[in-house]
């Protein structure tokens, strides 16, 4: 039996208290037999008795789940939600992750019956509406990229790599060589060697210069004819952009070699800037990052993969196609005087799946993608027009750029290149004090925040890595700012209440040694 | 721009405070020669009313107001209403990857009993916080096998759905990962078990098949898994059915379960987003993919809740990870995980119970129609079942489809063998009235061709 | 910690204790600090074989992974089980616990590797 006192009490300094002290057991500790959350209709068909027509495979021993009441369930859950921080409540500057804004709107439409009904397997006749909205998201996505064909299937950035690198390894493919090595600056995700791996690529580091970016000497040495592409986060990884881009391109071209671009800063230069118009080959977006469709707590995402016309025919099944009989396809409303839905397509003119795809990579998953999230970055598109998308991108920059001016005088900038939409620091001058950066991180939670990218990138040592997005306000920077400065004179002062943080939150430091140590993975009963 | 909380005078005044003339100076890093020079060619900005009508209209397009006997990997199944109201709560919805143990612990914990669920209904020790779907799951489980076993061959039943093949044998095909493919029996619709034993060898690492099988029909796993265990190979199952296990007898012989739990109150958006997962015994932990969530506790004794073991994953292994998986599906793991607390015991059991009856009501009636026959009488089967009709299906089909019914899914699409036959599922969500409706339009096709 | 004199060092941070013709191989006193708390081990079966300069195994704290690397070329004859369940004795006696034992191949590769007084010098220069 748990009881208050077993809480220790905590200070509550911060902006956002994001926790209810409850305790709340475990679903199962709280199950009792013969609850009942859920009431059947009468069934309509003659009953059957599973264990006749099952036989030896009709299950004896139920799982051992919950036995619970609506109401409880309700509770349990929203007791729990309690203890998460969120976007909803305040700032979340995680670099790399884009936490924005998920706006409501996207939920409201992505449950609209005819779309979150639809069964993939229903005739396309039948799917005209969710097509058309695939359809559109893909002109959208391929406008803002300046690429030449798209793929929405893959289920994350991850995937989204992974299915990029394949249409590199198919083209080389279709070249006579599928070629040995894929390049990676040390700056990169983990995400993206992990791909070039399962891809059937051996790694290769590229070191970054001085400044972050690409060592254009380095690059030239290491690209020979078996390297097959270079995967580069643009703006990197520190949130600059790599104004070598052509450059770079060129010295991979002329190798044969490819460029794929990481996408998942893309909410630097939407509107600004696009990678189809740099030298980009192939790369993948994050609709769950740059076109705000929620994390949910680490899912789902949607990683589409965006490419060159050479690339096309590698695309993986199946591919959306107007009905090849129809021509003259209607155009996706342009001007501002136009709406969506103003060109209804003609009856004849059917959207469909083609799978007759004989140079495709093959298929990469069940069905054709996380579509849930298709019709919510449409709708973050729609909300904001080609003004609206230019006009975040401007607030990203603007944001890291001002929480830049404002603490570079307290935490070591270690590259000085100008900043698009994340600052990475350095806690070289907390170190010397003895707090270093994820320690920091936690004591930010007491003020309110949510800590940012704690030692990513590994080119920078102890970095803290700041992605503020559009979505903060100029009150939000300035209490996170003086959060900040707050700390950094902690640890001037009073660095063990630094080094002790979390103090705020329901539970403390949680033991991860002894978690791995002794994996407990899951609830069993004990009696 | 009504995301965008700021005036242009504070965009002034921060400007000011960087020291830039213009938002183009922080712009400059830029070559000119890339900076885009018009305007996005996309939609103007839409307000809140319009965008509802764009897709409500989109939607209506889709056609409603159908009945459906499709199944093949994606199920209808009723969604208690509480799972929307709850996933929509800022706090899940808009947290992000539960790093932060200390303000994740909501997460963290829904993810422990979650894991813990999937765990007791596969009859598995571990499970993990999800995978993208049951198609990548089923590819990633084969290579978790090949790590665990060395080996770097895998075996595979036709019966498994044909899109999970088509995802393995792209993930296999550059990973040196040559897959044999076995046929079913005719009679029973059952993993052919003799071409099964010729094939699995000491170089098997793997063999992947599925239950429900695609055709509805139950395998008989300990059969499968003795025959897999002969040769020390790891034995998958992939389940695509979730509901199954309310009544089905789960895998436990299994080494590794790979599952979609879509069914687990997923609405069926079109195929995705899905919530696949991988369920395995305890000595395969360290080879699985994915995060997974682990009990333990903070610095005054309180149990808590972290991501653990996550030296198997990419930040930190980089090419030697396990997978390149990163986000997953955690919160479509949540709306599984109430609807499981919903359901509860007693109640995945009867939800089995009613799929059962409606299919058995369905197959039963559906094929006593003239001119149609139920296959793969010979084994037992969950909600889902292969029929043959005389007439084309194209034929009966556009006049079910008149009769704002879809029928079920031709199945000489991936198996050429099998002409003019449909599998069909029927949920609880179907009714006896559908199912008559739909017998009656079969039951015409005599009388059209006199 | 002292480093032990009848020990040899690789500058991958394991030593080797030889005795007879069999080689215990373990971690040094700093490679388990700089690693911090180690939560498990990775190590290879008996009868094996280890290659000069190869990876054999790892080592994992929390958040890193640390390969571990063959001070010789040999065949392993003994894995400490131990590790399985214990692996934070490599933390507390990290010079006194073994993680495998190999039979070696050519006894005089040893010769190439570090003294304690030479990987003390080393190690200094590291950090």
């Amino acid at each position: 039996m748990t009881t208050d006192a077993m809480i220790p009490a905590r200070a509550t300094t911060g902006k956002v208290r994001s926790h209810q002290t409850q305790n709340e057991a475990l679903l199962f500790e709280k199950s009792s037999p013969g609850k009942r959350a859920y009431k059947l209709p009468p069934l309509d068909v003659p009953a059957v008795d599973a264990a006749t027509l099952l036989g030896t495979v009709h299950r004896t021993t139920p799982g051992e789940l919950p036995e619970l009441s609506e109401i409880e369930i309700i509770r349990h859950f929203t007791r729990l939600s309690t203890w998460n921080y969120a976007i909803d409540l305040g700032m979340y500057p995680l670099g790399s992750c884009t936490m924005k804004y998920n706006p409501r709107v996207n939920e409201l439409v992505a449950r609209i019956e005819g779309l979150a009904e639809a069964h993939p397997y229903r005739p396309d006749s039948l799917a005209q509406g969710i097509l058309e909205v695939i359809d559109n998201l893909q002109r959208c996505l391929l406008e803002i990229t300046g690429m030449d064909a798209i793929t929405l299937q893959p289920a994350a950035g991850a995937h989204g790599e992974f299915t990029g690198i394949l249409l590199v390894r198919a083209w080389h493919e279709s070249q006579g060589n599928p070629r040995k090595k894929i390049l990676i600056p040390d700056s990169a995700h983990g995400t993206n060697p992990a791909t070039a791996a399962i891809c059937g690529y051996t790694v290769e580091n590229l070191k970054s210069n001085s400044e972050g970016g690409i060592d254009l000497e380095a690059l030239t040495r290491q690209v020979d004819e078996e390297t097959a592409a270079l995967m580069l986060t643009n703006p990197s990884t520190i949130g600059v952009f790599e104004s070598q881009i052509a450059k770079i391109a060129e010295i991979l071209h002329a190798k044969g070699a490819l460029l794929y671009m990481d996408g998942a800063n893309m909410n630097a230069l939407v509107g600004k800037a696009r990678p189809g118009d740099f030298g980009v080959d192939v790369m993948h977006l994050n609709l769950h990052k740059t076109f705000s469709t929620p994390h949910g707590g680490g899912g789902p995402g949607s990683g589409p993969v965006a490419c060159k016309a050479f690339l096309e025919p590698f695309l993986p099944i199946p591919v959306l196609v107007r009905n090849p009989q129809t021509l003259g396809a209607p155009s996706f409303p342009r001007s501002s005087a136009e709406r969506v839905g103003d060109h209804e397509p003609q009856p004849a003119m059917q959207l469909g799946w083609s799978y007759n795809r004989p140079n495709s990579v093959g298929r990469v998953r069940a069905f054709y993608g996380n579509v849930g999230m298709f019709i919510r970055a449409l709708a973050y598109i729609l909300a904001n027009g080609p003004d609206g998308l230019r006009q975040t991108t401007e607030d990203a920059v603007l944001n890291a750029n001002y929480i830049r001016a404002k603490l570079e005088d307290i935490y070591e900038l270690p590259y000085k290149t100008a900043s698009m939409h994340e600052v990475v620091f350095s806690d070289k001058l907390q170190a010397a004090r003895g707090v270093k950066t994820g320690e920091i991180a936690k004591r930010l939670i007491d003020y309110g925040f949510h800590p940012y990218t704690v030692s990513f990138p590994m080119i920078v040592h102890g970095a803290l890595m700041i992605e503020p997005t559009e979505s903060e306000s100029l009150e939000e920077l300035d209490l996170f700012i003086a959060a900040m400065r707050a700390i950094s004179r902690e640890v001037e002062e009073t660095p063990e209440l630094v080094k002790t943080a979390p103090h705020s939150t329901r539970v403390s430091k949680l033991d991860e040694v002894q978690a791995a140590r002794k994996p407990i993975l899951r609830w069993k009963r004990t009696t | 721009m009504r995301y965008l909380p700021k005036s242009p005078a504070e965009r002034e005044a921060m400007l000011a405070e960087i020291g830039a003339a213009s938002i183009d100076d922080l712009f400059a890093v830029i070559p000119a020669e890339h900076r885009l020079k018009h305007d996005l060619n996309v939609p103007r900005a839409h307000a809140e009313s319009e965008i509802i009508d764009y897709f409500r209209a989109a939607g209506t397009k889709n056609a409603t107001d159908y009945a459906s006997f499709l199944g093949a990997g994606a199920y209808r199944h009723y969604r208690p209403v509480i799972i929307d109201s709850l996933i929509q709560r800022g706090e899940f919805l808009t947290s992000y990857t539960p790093y932060q143990a200390e303000i994740s612990q909501g997460t963290l914990q829904a993810i422990f009993e979650f894991q813990t669920m999937i765990a007791e209904l596969t009859g598995m020790d571990v499970a993990n916080a999800s995978m993208y779907d049951g198609s990548t799951g089923a590819a990633e489980a084969v290579m978790m096998a090949v790590r665990v076993t060395g080996r770097h061959k895998a075996v595979v039943a036709s019966t498994v759905h044909p899109e999970y093949r088509e995802v393995l044998a792209t993930y296999a095909k550059h990973q040196g990962l040559p897959t044999a493919l076995i046929g079913y029996d005719a009679e029973t619709g059952r993993l052919d078990l003799a071409a099964l034993e010729a094939k699995v060898t000491e170089e098997t690492a793997a063999v992947l098949v599925q239950s429900p099988n695609f055709f509805g029909v139950i395998e008989d796993i300990p059969a499968i898994a003795a025959i897999a265990h002969a040769k020390r190979a790891l034995l998958i199952v992939s389940i695509a059915e979730a509901i199954s296990l309310g009544v089905v007898r789960p895998p436990v012989e299994a080494d590794i379960v790979s599952m979609e739990a879509q069914s687990f109150g997923v609405a069926l958006s079109y195929g995705g987003p899905f919530c696949g997962v991988i369920a395995a015994k305890e000595q395969f932990v360290r080879q699985m993919p994915g995060r997974l969530v682990g009990q333990t506790v903070d610095s005054t004794g309180y149990r808590g809740f972290v991501l653990t073991l996550s030296t198997r994953e990419q930040h930190i292994r980089r090419e030697k990870a396990t997978s390149n998986i990163c986000t997953n599906q955690a919160l479509v793991a949540l709306m599984a995980t109430i609807f499981l607390s919903v359901y509860g015991k007693e109640g995945i059991r009867e939800l089995a119970e009613h799929n059962l009856a409606k299919a058995n009501y369905a197959a039963q009636t559906l094929s006593a129609q003239p001119g149609a026959k139920l296959l793969f009488k010979g084994a037992p089967r969950f909600h889902e079942f292969v029929l043959q009709t005389e007439e084309a299906p194209a034929a009966w089909s556009q006049r079910l489809l008149d009769n704002k019914i879809v029928g079920g899914i031709d199945l000489s699409r991936w198996y050429p063998e099998l002409q003019n036959c449909t599998l069909w599922c029927a949920t609880e969500i179907v009714t006896r009235a559908n199912i008559d409706t739909a017998a009656k339009v079969l039951a015409a096709w005599p009388v059209e061709a006199l | 910690m002292p480093y032990p004199a009848n020990y040899r060092y690789t500058r991958e941070h394991e030593w080797i204790e030889l005795t007879g013709n069999i080689g215990a191989i373990g971690i040094t006193d700093y490679a388990q600090n700089s690693l911090g708390d180690i939560v498990y081990v990775d190590a290879p079966k008996v009868g094996d074989p280890v290659t000069t300069n190869a990876s054999f195994g790892s080592v994992e704290s929390v958040k890193a992974v640390s390969d571990l690397f063959s001070p010789v070329t040999g065949t392993v004859t003994a894995v400490n089980e131990e590790l399985k369940n214990a692996p934070d004795k490599l933390n507390e006696k990290p010079h006194e616990t073994w993680i495998i034992k190999v039979e070696l191949a050519d006894p005089a590769e040893l010769n190439a590797l570090l003294d304690a007084a030479a990987y003390e010098a080393f190690i200094a220069e590291e950090s």
